[in-house]
């Protein structure tokens, strides 16, 4: 189907409607293709100025020659082996919470419908914190142990939730519950630790990059270049899907294989980006409906929702290191930042008379 | 009571959801009488078990005063700390009782409205920023966010027009809740000195009682329920709605204030001294609307006990299940608490939510 103008020509006259539809598509197309560019820039610059900046800044230059494998004094290591693993597990575990996060907020058509809002990261952080300090795992048995884990919570939520049907209201409700005692799980596992670590404790908590390593980023990496093309793929079915199970059957989508595609692509991103991180708080949440918020109705928003997370979470990362006179961890960041969103969501929605 | 008129009032009294609205005066007292009883035994096993436990002629001589062997030090040391899960049990199952009145909300409870995190975090920050050492100012702090909170998210929740539903009310207190607890993380991380007690701020437990945390909780607590008991009355009325409450003499804002204060205070002061302990207030009123009927005047009184047996018993479960160390007991109450939780949700119609 083509959007120009001469769409209309095959008929003998372009309707005032047909035109008005085709001007509002292409301004929706402009504006689309506008915010992607404006969010790259953003995230390109955040990557950027967390590469340059630190306790010592080496100009953009050195950086380059870093990041394209030349030897430099002193920035080989500070950008080379801290900084560089720390931006680029950011910008892959934020693009792994935006996708994750808005393909459960699509499926289960309610934007409260995240996976840190349902227990879905609670489960993989619960998981992931039992492997580590419990177990004694690491590297990918981790990641395995947090997708299995987390799969198993997802399952449970649904399961639970099921009663002539699955309302979203129940399931929001009963993924809220079971967060609530898997934190406190996670919660029990730390503090069997040998020592409470209050670094170790946020991280499973809230989320930080502290301490990234180019081993923490594979993982995330391979799960992004797996993963996200399968929800790419799907994405036209699975927004055709949002008319409803029916419609969207009658509309050629297969509704079974694109939800369970869906379901098992998002829940392993958050696995594996979990696993690496720990649940950064609330992104999930908030990259869908900002993403929507800035492009409009109309359009898949996997795109722009991966750009914001890679963007929350590298700027809540800069700005929790260096805004402050203390060194904040990323979760602490957004956590703070998320929650006020939350509430102002509750309120709008509840003003437009819509139902939660 | 004449057997013929036993059946009746049961038949008569259940309401569509199954759950008996009123039940005899002696199944009442006598649900109270065994509460009271498995509370003794609750408090004894809480005294006996630990990592190390201790017979019963070495609690007889702990509870005399005597500290000759380690044992009746053991004896010593854990009198306060049954007393205060008690106590404390009680507080929360009263407030979750009264706020689930005051909403008419079966999922209020000071853990999951968030109003237990917003008391930790006034805590912290008096500490950090105003450099608060008294454990007295403590609970002034605690109770004026837990008061803060609760406006707060009842405001959040109630905004738009169906009012205050379940779910939003859930949604926002667990909103508040990771809000609040990344501002708890955010205040005390630079904090080296405080950030090791940081912990006791985000689950709650009753390990480091002293007979002096309790003389100075109790005033508060008993005047929280006073409060609340005065209010168990328009409680009931407003049960029936606010146009019949008001039609019925109640001056619903004033019972609907002066109960709300109650159970604020009470829970202020319980985390105040205990950190945020969950659930409690959720699980117990569910449980003692089975046994004692939705008649307030019953219900806030057995709560009170299910309260104190249910924390009661969780921390020596704590102390059983990790032996030799032990789990806290706001851990404990949410793992069993959330299924519950779970289990309220389900029997509800989704459109009540």
């Amino acid at each position: 189907m083509t959007t120009t103008p001469t769409a209309g020509t095959s008929a003998p006259t372009v309707t005032p409607t047909v035109a008005a539809v085709v001007r509002v598509r292409r301004s929706r197309r402009t504006r689309r293709a506008l915010v992607c560019l404006v969010l790259v820039v953003v995230v390109v610059a955040a990557l950027g100025a967390s590469l340059v900046y630190g306790q010592t800044v080496y100009s953009p230059r050195e950086v380059l020659d870093v990041v394209l494998g030349r030897d430099v004094p002193g920035a080989s290591f500070t950008v080379g082996r801290l900084r560089l693993p720390r931006a680029v597990l950011g910008l892959l575990a934020g693009t792994a919470f935006g996708l994750a996060g808005v393909a459960f907020q699509t499926m289960l058509r309610n934007p409260l419908a995240s996976p840190d809002v349902i227990g879905i990261s609670a489960g993989a952080s619960t998981a992931a914190a039992f492997g580590i300090v419990t177990l004694g795992l690491s590297g990918t048995a981790v990641s395995t142990f947090a997708i299995v884990a987390s799969l198993a919570v997802a399952l449970t939520i649904y399961a639970l939730s099921f009663k002539d049907g699955v309302a979203g209201i129940r399931l929001i409700l009963i993924g809220i519950g079971i967060a609530a005692m898997l934190e406190s799980l996670t919660t029990y596992v730390l503090s069997r630790a040998a020592q409470w670590d209050l670094q170790e404790a946020t991280r499973w908590l809230t989320g930080s990059l502290n301490g990234a390593r180019w081993s923490d980023v594979v993982p995330v990496l391979v799960a992004v270049v797996v993963l996200a093309p399968v929800l790419l793929h799907r994405s036209r079915d699975l927004w055709s899907m949002q008319l409803g199970d029916d419609t969207a059957a009658a509309l050629g989508t297969r509704v079974e294989r694109t939800r369970l595609l869906v379901v098992l692509a998002a829940v392993g991103l958050i696995a594996f980006a979990t696993a690496a991180t720990g649940p950064i708080a609330f992104v999930a949440f908030l990259a869908g409906p900002i993403a929507a918020r800035l492009v409009g109705p109309g359009a898949s928003l996997f795109v722009p929702a991966a750009l914001v997370g890679a963007a929350l979470v590298l700027v809540g990362d800069l700005a929790g290191q260096y805004a402050f006179d203390h060194r904040y961890p990323v979760g602490v960041m957004t956590g703070v930042l998320g929650a006020p969103y939350l509430v102002y969501l509750i309120v709008r929605t509840n003003r437009a008379g819509g139902s939660l | 009571m004449s057997l013929a008129a036993r059946p009746a009032p049961e038949a008569a009294g259940r309401s569509s959801t199954g759950v008996a609205l009123r039940r005899p005066r002696r199944v009442r007292a006598t649900a109270l009488l065994l509460l009271l009883a498995l509370l003794v035994l609750a408090a004894l096993a809480s005294v006996a078990i630990g990592s190390r436990n201790v017979g019963w002629s070495d609690i007889v001589a702990g509870l005399t005063g005597s500290q000759g062997s380690i044992a009746e030090a053991a004896v010593a040391k854990r009198v306060p700390r049954t007393l205060l899960a008690a106590v404390v049990g009680a507080a929360l199952g009263v407030s979750g009782a009264v706020m689930q009145g005051v909403t008419r909300n079966p999922l209020a409870d000071p853990g999951v409205l968030g109003i237990n995190m917003g008391a930790s975090l006034a805590v912290v920050v008096g500490i950090a920023w105003f450099g608060l050492a008294a454990p007295s100012a403590f609970i002034w702090v605690a109770i004026a966010g837990a008061g803060a909170t609760s406006v707060f998210v009842y405001t959040v929740g109630s905004l738009g027009r169906s009012g205050p539903t379940p779910l939003k009310l859930a949604l926002a207190g667990a909103a508040t809740t990771a809000a609040f607890s990344a501002f708890v993380v955010a205040v005390t991380l630079p904090r080296a000195d405080i950030g090791a007690s940081v912990r006791s701020w985000q689950i709650g437990g009753v390990g480091g009682a002293s007979f002096d945390t309790l003389t100075l909780v109790l005033p508060f607590l008993a005047a929280g329920a006073v409060l609340s008991l005065l209010a168990a009355g328009g409680l009931n009325a407003l049960a029936l709605g606010d146009d019949v409450a008001s039609g019925l003499g109640q001056r619903v804002a004033l019972t609907r204030g002066s109960a709300a204060l109650g159970s604020v205070l009470l829970c202020g002061a319980a985390t105040a001294v205990c950190g945020p302990i969950g659930f409690v207030g959720l699980v117990v009123p569910h449980l003692c609307r089975l046994l004692a009927g939705v008649d307030h005047r019953w219900l806030l009184p057995c709560s009170a006990l299910t309260g104190a047996v249910l924390l009661t018993a969780s921390d020596v479960l704590g102390r059983i299940v990790a032996r030799p160390g032990e789990i806290d007991v706001g851990i404990i109450t949410s793992l069993v608490g959330a299924p519950f939780f779970i289990y309220v949700v389900r029997r509800q119609k989704a459109r009540a939510l």
